[in-house]
């Protein structure tokens, strides 16, 4: 019996040693955020009529403008679920694991589980082209995979309209993503590039990182229940309103800079506003 | 008004008739698999569902005329059963055009009382099967939006809804009034879960409303909200009910959600800029859809914004 087993062990180290194409990460785990990056619009959440660092457009910034936050008592809105190049920016634990074909051991998809929202996502590894535009959209969006080197590279395609930014930046439903997912031992990296031709005039790009947890969560943890209810009992009906504010009349745009001291055309965001070179601008204005 | 109203949907319907001049040759069918039973045919002019089953075809919208031998392949693809029904969501060249050759491949059960002549051209035809207002704005003397015979419906109604039962299947027609034009239905597949939608809802562009047609705009939200009523999605907004618009990809109820409040949201903006006095130029130069213009706007072809934003307040400002 030992003999073999000797034997069996060393034609699989020689095997490991002569195949290094397929020594990727391994991403599998159960990964939570860390906060350190971006916090106050994280956690706590953006402020109204705060669009600094953003490359957005003017009809992005309008459509912002225009937004009434009791638009999510609306029923239909109270469940809508903040989309793939959004969900991984709030509180969440995510699980993650390999999808492999049984008779190859060739691997089909990476898997993750999402526990905001329940949402799953299915990022193909088997080389599938996406579907038709013709197909619906997700709050995931599809998505592909490949490995360049220790570092996954995702696109993503079919999102549905959702948030550059949870204070009524919107994000059309015509936006490509590229995502990529670097594991330094018990870290994981994530960088999402968002390219949106209608609300932004550059890509955004954004980071967060995870670290491994080497225990299993409790089961409710991963759970995200949501039932719409009546939250305005007095609204006519849906059909008679859709809370917007006028162009030019939500009287809340100006709190955060008045409270903040920040000028106007700091908070309005723009692509300039992404680069050192605004700082020095601003600072050339005291 | 009026005079507005109709040059508005006359320019609308030269823009449709010249999209029916267009070279078809190179246009192949996409199918898009909705539901088992049920597919989505995409080509040139409006989407086409076809529903199969035991009892046969039935085939919602048509396309343009030049494009039926396409979409027959399509469906012959999907089944080998006789095309029983065609039903058309309105009465535009893009959505009728098929009707006739698509109609004359199919066959209606016929027999009974109803034999010889009379029996075999009832069997030799797919019933087509549109609200009243269609028939009416296809057959009527001197309409603005004349069909061949061959084209018109064979059945219609007149109220709010039609039922019936095809593939063990209930297809549920409700009546939009004064919507996209005046003769719009939903037709609801409620087993599988289906709706298409016509014109009402598309994905690609603001709602066109046709004016001259009968349209108007608090009927596309009205229809809008109708949608919203019918469809029922899965765990949060996801999935469930799905809908295949006029023109577009198939979509479940929050992206219909949206674009409802899209339109409503610039119908009160224009409401509003008419009761503080505006003009219809100074409603123009305030942009009152710029928010959305990237996404659905246009500055050419048949369906501009500035066509949008004028019909709109055309449309509200009309004494009824
Ligand atoms: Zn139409």
């Amino acid at each position: 019996m030992r003999r073999p087993s000797i034997v069996a062990s060393l034609v699989a180290g020689v095997l490991c040693v002569s195949a290094p194409a397929y020594a990727q990460a391994d991403l599998s785990g159960i990964w939570q955020p860390r906060f350190h990056e971006d916090q106050p619009e994280r956690l706590p959440g953006p402020e109204l009529g705060d669009y600094l660092g953003l490359p957005i457009t003017e009809g992005a910034r309008k459509w912002a403008e225009s937004w009434d936050p009791s638009r999510l008592t609306v029923p239909e809105h109270q469940c809508q679920v903040h989309i793939s190049p959004y969900i991984y920016r709030g509180p969440m634990n995510v699980r993650i694991w390999e999808e492999k074909d049984p008779r190859t051991q060739e691997i089909v998809a990476i898997k993750q589980y999402i526990s905001t929202y329940e949402q799953t996502r299915t990022i193909w590894m088997d080389g599938r082209p996406h579907p038709s535009p013709n197909t619906p959209h997700t709050w995931m969006g599809f998505s592909t995979g490949r490995w360049e080197g220790d570092m996954l590279t995702v696109t993503t395609t079919h999102i549905k309209q959702g948030w550059v930014r949870r204070n009524g930046l919107p994000q059309s439903d015509r936006t490509t993503m590229t995502e990529r997912f670097i594991r330094t031992g018990n870290v994981m990296t994530h960088v999402t590039v968002v390219r949106d031709p209608v609300y932004l005039t550059e890509p955004l790009v954004k980071s967060q990182n995870f670290v491994l947890s080497l225990r299993e969560l409790p089961q409710q943890n991963w759970l995200w229940v949501c039932l719409p209810v009546v939250e305005v009992a007095d609204r006519p009906s849906e059909a008679q309103d859709v809370p917007a504010y006028f162009p030019g009349e939500n009287p809340f745009l100006a709190e955060t800079r008045k409270r903040r001291g920040l000028p106007e055309e700091a908070l309005r965001g723009g692509a300039e506003t992404m680069y050192p070179e605004f700082q020095q601008k601003l600072r050339g204005r005291r | 008004m009026t005079r507005a109203y109709l040059a508005l949907g006359l320019v609308a319907l030269a823009g449709l008739a010249a999209a029916q001049q267009q070279n078809f040759d190179s246009v192949q069918i996409e199918t898009v698999q909705v539901r088992p039973n049920i597919h989505m045919l995409v080509g040139a002019g409006s989407n086409v569902t076809v529903h199969t089953g035991e009892d046969g075809v039935l085939v919602v919208d048509t396309q343009f005329a030049p494009m039926s031998d396409k979409i027959l392949a399509a469906v012959r693809a999907l089944s080998d059963k006789p095309i029983r029904f065609v039903v058309n969501t309105h009465m535009h060249p893009d959505h009728i055009g098929g009707n006739e050759r698509i109609a004359s491949a199919g066959g209606t059960r016929a027999g009974g009382n109803v034999f010889g002549d009379i029996g075999n051209a009832a069997r030799n035809r797919a019933e087509i099967v549109a609200h009243e207002n269609v028939l009416k704005r296809l057959s009527f003397p001197g309409t603005a939006t004349p069909a061949p015979q061959g084209a018109w419906p064979t059945v219609t109604f007149f109220g709010d809804q039609r039922d019936m039962l095809f593939n063990g299947e209930a297809v549920q027609m409700f009546h939009q009034p004064a919507a996209h034009t005046d003769g719009d239905i939903l037709v609801f597949f409620r087993r599988s879960d289906v709706l298409s939608t016509g014109d009402v809802f598309v994905t690609t562009t603001y709602p066109y409303i046709d004016v001259a047609g009968g349209g108007h705009v608090n009927g596309i939200i009205a229809a809008l909200n109708r949608i919203i009523g019918i469809a029922v999605p899965s765990n949060v907004e996801e999935g469930g009910t799905l809908i295949i618009p006029g023109h577009g990809r198939v979509t479940d109820e929050w992206e219909v959600v949206e674009y409802r409040d899209m339109v409503t949201i610039i119908r009160d903006r224009i409401q509003t800029m008419i009761t503080r006095g505006m003009t219809i130029e100074q409603v123009k130069a305030a942009r009152p859809t710029i928010d959305y213009d990237a996404r659905f706007g246009a500055d050419s072809g048949f369906w501009t914004t500035t066509m949008f934003v004028e019909t709109v307040y055309r449309n509200l400002t009309a004494k009824s």
